[in-house]
């Protein structure tokens, strides 16, 4: 992360919106994103953060600015897993392969997405037959068979426990230390954010003078992280750090 | 399990004792002996009504199954052409808000219009008699189906379509493999309704127009009517509903065949 690096592979560029006029959601957002980097956003209700990663998709058009993104396939995983109800779990981590405009023989990538998050034994469970944290997985194993080249999350794992989250973002760093996607990780959670990130920024409210990226904080860990890494003191300072910035972009 | 399996049922069971039992108690306590006739006894229904093959003059169960075999066809078939045409409107109203904007507010009038009002000018515009009683089963039938399956196409979570967006689906993948399935359950729910109207739209229809020789069950529960047959009449009114009731069962069972698996269980 930083200013005008070449590496980039996701690059935000004095990108602002507003969905009624004169109240801008996003104002002046700078952001340059590395190739199998990770980055979390993290920001008080309402200050555009879901609607970045719209704009990422090409789901909304920006009022202003310009996003580049030099890859293939983009992913989006929603706070919903979004799973056809209609469908098996083989059936839905199928889909992409079904509606999207390359078709290529990929059987193997389906099994291999599947046994990726562990949910070999439950293919032919339909949606309502599977835990909230099987559905997120199925979710997953779905936006691996493209191999895409950057997932946006869109606060994936907000509606499931504390212990099965803490599972997913292990399965998550796993996944993301094997397929070496960039990331961009929306989310409220703060320990959540440093806990996978390299890289965690900030967002703020617009106001007239200030950009809504307020601050940008570097997480110094190796992409190797285990689960006893929450409880070491440097991941306290950086997660009071972050809550500290937080509460100043709050305000 | 298998307990409360076997006590399911004992509710309709109890009130279907206390409505016999009104019935007795009606036509043997409440009317006048004189006026008896007019709601003849359960059992007499029975001997008289449903025990009887063929009594002439139009009287007996022969007649009854006849026109009721009748009648049974012009609402299966009046019912399949709603069931097209009210679920091509639907798709093409679900395509543009312009052709739903336009239709709508005519398809909530059709809804409430007395569709027995335009008897009159339905038999100056059309000749056949078959014709005739289908355009009244489908003008009844035609809401319920038609607005079901427009609900299940345009209520798709935003979600679902933002990830078929991103995937790039075409126009023609997101009606397949999106909204299709998704307005499956209330097309089912709208066809179960609709199916009900059909038989009442059958019904009013042999009413209103029974030139020729065809005669539908409405036609005989009006004959019955008009001669005071109270055995005759309660048959033929009993037999008219149970068609009502075999069709919305056949189509509830059709309904769970196809989006039982993922459906009624997900909502439970």
């Amino acid at each position: 992360m930083g200013v005008m690096t070449s590496a980039s592979t996701l690059s935000i560029c004095g990108v602002s919106k507003s969905f009624d006029a004169g109240h801008p959601i996003l104002r002046d957002v700078n952001l340059d994103v590395e190739v199998g980097q990770f980055v979390s956003i993290v920001g008080p209700t309402g200050c555009g953060k879901s609607t970045l990663l719209r704009l990422i998709a090409s789901l909304d058009i920006p009022d202003a600015g310009q996003i580049s993104f030099n890859g293939s396939g983009i992913e989006f995983l929603f706070q919903d897993p979004t799973l056809l109800p209609w469908r098996t779990l083989l059936q839905n981590v199928a889909l992409p392969l079904e509606i999207g405009s390359r078709k290529v023989q990929t059987k193997d990538d389906i099994i291999q997405a599947i046994s990726a998050v562990g949910l070999t034994d439950h293919i032919l469970k339909y949606p309502h037959e599977l835990s909230g944290g099987m559905r997120m997985r199925t979710s997953l194993a779905r936006s691996l068979v493209r191999h895409a080249d950057l997932f946006l999350f869109d606060e994936p794992f907000s509606a499931v426990d504390e212990i099965t989250r803490e599972k997913l973002h292990l399965d998550l760093l796993r996944l993301h230390q094997s397929k070496k996607f960039t990331s961009v990780f929306v989310t409220h959670n703060i320990s959540e954010a440093v806990f996978l990130s390299d890289v965690v920024v900030v967002l703020g409210a617009p106001t007239n003078f200030l950009s809504s990226v307020r601050a940008v904080i570097e997480i110094p860990f190796g992409r190797e992280r285990e689960d006893t890494l929450r409880f070491d003191t440097q991941f306290t300072d950086l997660c009071r750090r972050t809550h500290h910035e937080l509460e100043l972009a709050s305000t | 399990m298998s307990a409360t399996h076997r006590f399911r049922q004992l509710p309709t069971l109890v009130l279907f004792v206390l409505f016999i039992g009104v019935w007795y108690l009606i036509s043997m306590v409440i009317l006048p002996p004189y006026k008896q006739f007019l709601l003849p006894r359960p059992d007499v229904v029975i001997t008289d009504g449903f025990l009887v093959w063929n009594k002439g003059d139009q009287r007996g169960m022969k007649t009854v199954l006849q026109s009721l075999w009748n009648t049974t066809q012009i609402a299966v078939l009046g019912l399949l052409i709603t069931t097209i045409f009210g679920t091509l409107l639907a798709l093409l109203m679900s395509f543009s808000k312009w052709v739903e904007r336009a239709t709508w507010p005519y398809l909530v009038a059709l809804q409430a219009a007395p569709v027995i009002a335009l008897t009159p000018l339905i038999r100056a515009l059309i000749d056949s008699p078959t014709t005739q009683r289908l355009l009244v089963v489908v003008l009844i039938a035609f809401f319920p189906i038609t607005s079901a399956t427009l609900f299940g196409l345009t209520t798709v979570p935003r979600e679902l379509h933002d990830l078929f967006t991103i995937h790039k689906a075409t126009r023609k993948v997101r009606l397949l493999k999106l909204q299709v399935p998704h307005s499956l359950p209330s097309f089912f729910l709208g066809l179960r309704t609709s199916a009900g109207l059909a038989v009442v739209g059958a019904i009013v229809g042999d009413f209103y127009f029974r030139r020729g020789g065809q005669v539908g069950i409405g036609a005989q529960i009006d004959l019955y009517r008009a001669q005071l047959w109270g055995p005759e009449l309660i048959v033929a009114v009993i037999m008219a509903s149970a068609l009502g009731i075999t069709l919305f069962l056949i189509f509830s069972w059709i309904s769970h065949a196809v989006v039982g698996r993922w459906y009624d269980s997900s909502r439970r």
